[in-house]
């Protein structure tokens, strides 16, 4: 039991330590992506090829002022980058990064925890995720922030439906609510879930709606710079500001995290039977692909306007999620 | 066991504390929160009983999907803090008294029968089939209870159409 605990507590540690370096990076790979896409030459000055960046935006950021304004809700505006930082956190715990591996004589299994509803875990973190960004626009008592904050919820209820329905297909085909188990069902590079007949479709919906869910362009309305300032972060400053940013990142990373889970085998890949160390290298690559694919949509496509959002949302996504629910029932059924 | 009563007690007071927090509160988006704070303690507490399940639907569609649209129609209309108008209701009040008495007395009818036991320890074999378990709802859902099922989601159909119908504007 003690060995168990102890188990647990390093791997959180580790997957913490991970998270927090992999955050810092990816707000790099952001602008040198946008660099490129935009042909320019990016951060290059801090470091060689800008590797630096991070710990010198980060250094900044910790030595400005955090200012609360006057007549703010006090502990709301401090607690809320915290209700949003946190929930994107916890998600990590249910992913798994691959399979059993003997480190230093030990065998580990390349998961914190898993959970038989683990899937309805991450669905009902990111749920409670929208808490931060409500309340941080609720709280700044600022009419921008407080526009974001109702555009979020708003847009966080509409697409979570789809986001849902989505997963349910998935279901179907895997059987389980457990991420472990959906991983190990794919094994082999055929038995990807994204080969599977509706299932192709099924993830077009599932990263629309997660682009959707984790604020990002074309869906970044809560935080629309040319109407609303900054959105809901308006008035944050100082490290509360960069809890927000973190959050923003981490669900970038968990967005992609959880389609490479679900569509893209997780850490299958070929010979991972034989070297298991393999898997976290094979998942990392597929994230950063995934992470990449939803830059290169931030730079490419202009933001929707707020009526088509929800018109697409409810009158296109929701219907087409549930009709791929049907054709994924009868296939299987066809298929028995 | 001894985590298991250590958690119980922490989420329990938590709940009870935000519980009464959301009667104490003049504020609605304070007595919103807090009752979010008392859903999300309720899911731990169903975590520490082993249903799973219950606890992440628990907050996935209390505390992820209604309450956000409490607090989102809260912030849209900017409710005032809510003034108390005793003088209008002061027959009411006495009449709080019995209906609490009745309460309180139906409460201990429905818990009589519950006896302090200790969870069963999960073995391998059933680990899938215990009570709480998506399996075991599902299986309940879709056997035993599968016309009550249905016909609360004809319920709800009706409900979704009633609004659609009330909200829709002349001339749509």
């Amino acid at each position: 039991m003690a060995n168990l605990l102890l188990e647990w507590v390093i791997k959180t540690i580790v997957i913490l330590f991970i998270l927090v370096t992999a955050v810092a990076y990816v707000t790099l790979m952001e602008r040198k992506v946008m660099s490129w896409i935009q042909m320019r030459v990016g951060p290059n000055r801090v470091g060689p090829w800008g590797l630096l960046q991070p710990l010198a935006d980060g250094l900044k950021m910790i030595f400005k002022e955090d200012i609360v304004p006057t007549q703010a809700s006090r502990w709301l505006y401090i607690l809320a980058p915290a209700l949003s930082l946190i929930p994107a956190l916890m998600t990590f715990i249910v992913i798994p990064y691959g399979s059993e591996v003997n480190l230093f004589g030990y065998r580990v299994e390349l998961h914190v925890t898993r959970m038989n509803v683990g899937l309805l875990y991450i669905l009902a973190l990111t749920s409670v995720g929208v808490y931060g960004i409500v309340l941080a626009g609720w709280s700044s008592n600022n009419k921008y922030s407080l526009m974001g904050g109702l555009r979020s919820s708003a847009q966080m209820i509409s697409y979570e439906l789809a986001l849902g329905l989505s997963i349910v297909s998935v279901l179907l085909y895997t059987g389980s609510l457990d991420l472990v188990e959906i991983v190990e069902k794919q094994s082999g590079i055929t038995g990807w879930n994204i080969f599977r007949f509706p299932l192709m479709i099924v993830f077009v919906i599932f990263y629309i709606a997660s682009l959707a869910e984790t604020n990002r362009t074309p869906f970044d309305l809560p935080e629309a710079d040319s109407e609303l300032v900054a959105g809901y972060h308006t008035e944050y400053s100082s490290m509360s500001f960069v809890m927000f940013q973190m959050a923003e990142y981490l669900n970038l990373i968990t967005a992609a995290s959880i389609s490479t889970t679900l569509f893209f085998g997780g850490w299958n890949g070929p010979f991972v039977e034989r070297l298991p160390l393999l898997g976290p290298v094979y998942f990392t690559i597929k994230v950063l692909v995934l992470i990449f694919i939803a830059m290169w949509i931030r730079y490419t496509v202009p933001r929707f306007r707020y009526d088509q959002l929800m018109r697409f949302g409810w009158k296109f996504l929701l219907p087409a999620s549930i009709v791929n629910i049907i054709i994924t029932s009868t296939v299987i059924l066809l298929l028995r | 066991m001894q985590a298991e009563k250590i958690l119980f007690i922490i989420f329990a007071v938590v709940a009870l504390a935000s519980a009464l927090n959301i009667l104490l509160q003049r504020s609605p988006l304070y007595g919103a929160l807090s009752l979010i704070g008392t859903l999300l303690a309720l899911s731990a507490l169903y975590m520490t009983l082993r249903a799973q399940f219950i606890a992440a639907v628990q907050i996935v569609v209390y505390a992820g999907a209604i309450m956000v649209l409490f607090i989102f129609v809260i912030m849209l209309l900017n409710v005032p803090k809510d003034q108390p108008q005793i003088e209008k209701q002061k027959g009411l009040r006495y009449l709080a008294i019995p209906f609490a008495g009745l309460l309180i007395a139906e409460m201990f009818f429905v818990l009589r029968p519950i006896r302090l036991n200790t969870l069963p320890p999960i073995s391998s074999g059933n680990a899938e089939q215990a009570v709480g378990t998506t399996w075991s709802i599902g299986t309940a859902l879709f056997t035993d209870y599968l016309l009550p099922f249905e016909v609360t989601s004809v319920l709800i159909l009706m409900a979704v159409v009633g609004a659609m119908v009330l909200a829709r504007r002349e001339g749509d």
